[in-house]
């Protein structure tokens, strides 16, 4: 079984969860830009958590399913395609996604996973380097993709507890925690709204603010950079490092956004508004605790609900 | 050794101001070290320069009454003092760092910012070749691109600033000077290091484990060759 890419989108990669592991040979984790909703997209189709799927951007691809398929979708919204529950293609039948209409990037799990090989560890495309997914690229017209066991059969009634999502908006409030050059730049960051700006990609969302922030001198020696990091390059306009940024950086680092809230960023989109909120380092765990219990107990709520 | 947080999912170690050789070979035996405890929730680990630097899946630690940061650090500190104890006993040091020799074709079209580095450190380019090549290299970190080694050592007579507009695309195999550094282009890329060389060697093979030729720690050489022996290894 497998699907066919008719027609693109605008940038649509195969994705999981990362390969985590690599960073010391300079390869970030990379993965969905919005994990808890490709996480929660494969508990709906029966599917373990980090299955490799569809991450579609802006403009979504139209596919042909050649057998019938359980598939789901969560993240942004497209018009006229249900979020948050599992559906059937029937064989032959085509999907159009078209432009979504919230958000920035969908997530389309396919029961039983999208089968492309595991490069290093993962499934996921790293454009840059030109690894995972289908060629280490965004996919094309004409694309056929493995999709082995998409003919599973979802047992019951029953609908998703939409309180489990992120809090997705087009101005989120987004939760840092403090970074190492915190003091000498004051809290600029947490009293000025700033904008996204169409340079945002997978590497970073580059936000502007309305007057530049004051910088300090780079590091004398690079360090290690994480998804959530803030850079503060020279010209005073921040980028919050994403899933596939590089792993080595050496601009002040103003502060981190929280693991649970980059989901949030992984749905903004050029001209939204971002505000930050600065919370402990105590309560950054807390809620990805709570994040990641809410989506085990999801898993354990589906866990006999497909054939 | 300081341990800072970075984010909510990160520790790291400093192990000292600079990227000194003894704080090289400190950072590369904490890496080990950590890496050999395999600690489930304990994601990445970095080794970069003087630092580093773990990540770790706080949803792994938190719950059960321990806090992930104090946890990570716990095991990070236990880490360093097998470290210091065994540096400590005779032949402790310095074992088994590799030393790696990657032949490159100066100047002409592999190398064509080698005349531009050349006036610009006031040498002719048989002595930037000369010196590149007989300098000792330390590998600080792997990084930028994957793959890509930053390289310590670089003689301060060959120090040039980077150009001032990056190449929309450097070719794979390209050695280039960026400030006090030199480094290796590991695929095609933009870039904005001056290149003076090129090697045939493959740098970064994501089909391998590990991908990459070269670690951070790692020794490494430059040996000239010409275009013809560039051509054997190709």
């Amino acid at each position: 079984m497998e699907l066919k890419v008719m027609r693109p989108g605008m940038l649509t990669t195969v994705q999981d969860l990362g390969r985590p592991g690599m960073r010391a040979e300079g390869i970030p984790a990379g993965g969905a830009m919005d994990a808890p909703a490709l996480r929660i997209a494969n508990l709906l189709v029966g599917n373990e958590e980090c299955a490799a799927g569809l991450e579609v951007t802006l403009v979504g691809p139209e596919i042909e399913f050649a057998a019938e398929t359980l598939i789901a979708f969560g993240g942004a919204e497209f018009e006229s395609i249900p979020n948050w529950r599992p559906f059937r293609m029937r064989a032959g039948e085509r999907l159009h996604m078209g432009p979504a209409v919230r958000g920035c990037r969908g997530y389309m799990a396919v029961a039983g996973g999208i089968a492309v090989e595991t490069v290093l560890g993962g499934r996921g495309t790293h454009l840059q380097a030109g690894i995972g997914g289908l060629e280490g690229r965004a996919l094309r017209a004409g694309d056929v993709l493995p999709t082995p066991q998409a003919s599973r059969k979802v047992i019951g009634r029953w609908h998703l507890d939409e309180r489990i999502l992120p809090e997705y908006g087009d101005s989120p409030v987004v939760r840092i925690v403090r970074g190492a050059h915190e003091r000498e730049l004051g809290n600029a960051l947490l009293t000025e709204s700033f904008t996204v700006t169409n340079q945002s990609d997978r590497m970073g969302i580059r936000l502007e603010a309305a007057a530049p922030m004051r910088s300090a001198e780079p590091a004398a020696l690079s360090g290690a950079v994480l998804p959530g990091s803030i850079q503060l390059p020279p010209d005073g306009q921040p980028i919050v490092l994403m899933a596939d940024a590089q792993t080595l950086g050496g601009y002040p680092l103003i502060g981190h956004v929280i693991g649970p809230d980059l989901a949030l960023l992984a749905q903004v989109r050029a001209g939204d508004k971002v505000t930050f909120r600065e919370v402990s380092l105590d309560e950054a765990h807390a809620l990805a605790l709570a994040r990641d219990k809410a989506i085990g107990l999801l898993r354990h709520g589906l866990a006999e609900k497909f054939a | 050794m300081d341990l800072l947080p970075l984010g909510d999912c990160g520790v790291v170690a400093v192990l000292g101001g600079e990227a000194d050789e003894a704080t090289l070979g400190r950072v590369r035996e904490l890496a080990a070290e950590i890496a050999a405890t395999r600690a489930p929730g304990i994601l990445d680990i970095v080794p970069a320069y003087a630092r580093v630097t773990v990540v770790y899946d706080p949803a792994r630690f938190a719950g059960s009454g321990t806090r992930p940061f104090q946890t990570v650090c716990q095991l990070i500190t236990w880490c360093a003092a097998r470290v210091e104890a065994r540096s400590a006993e005779p032949r402790g040091h310095g074992g088994g760092v590799r030393e790696v020799e990657i032949p490159v074709c100066y100047g002409g079209e592999f190398g064509p910012d080698l005349q531009e580095v050349a006036q610009l450190c006031s040498l002719a380019p048989e002595e930037i070749i000369g010196r590149h090549s007989s300098a000792h290299y330390r590998v600080h970190a792997i990084g930028f691109v994957p793959g890509f080694p930053y390289l310590g050592g670089l003689p301060p007579s060959l120090h040039a600033p980077r150009r001032s507009t990056p190449r929309s695309s450097v070719p794979a195999g390209s050695v280039g000077i960026g400030g006090a550094q030199t480094g290796i282009y590991p695929f095609e890329t933009p870039g904005g290091w001056r290149l003076i060389g090129r090697t045939p060697l493959k740098i970064f093979r994501p089909r391998e484990t590990p991908p990459g030729l070269l670690r951070a720690g790692d020794r490494v050489r430059f040996r000239a060759i010409d275009a013809k022996e560039f051509a054997a290894w190709s």
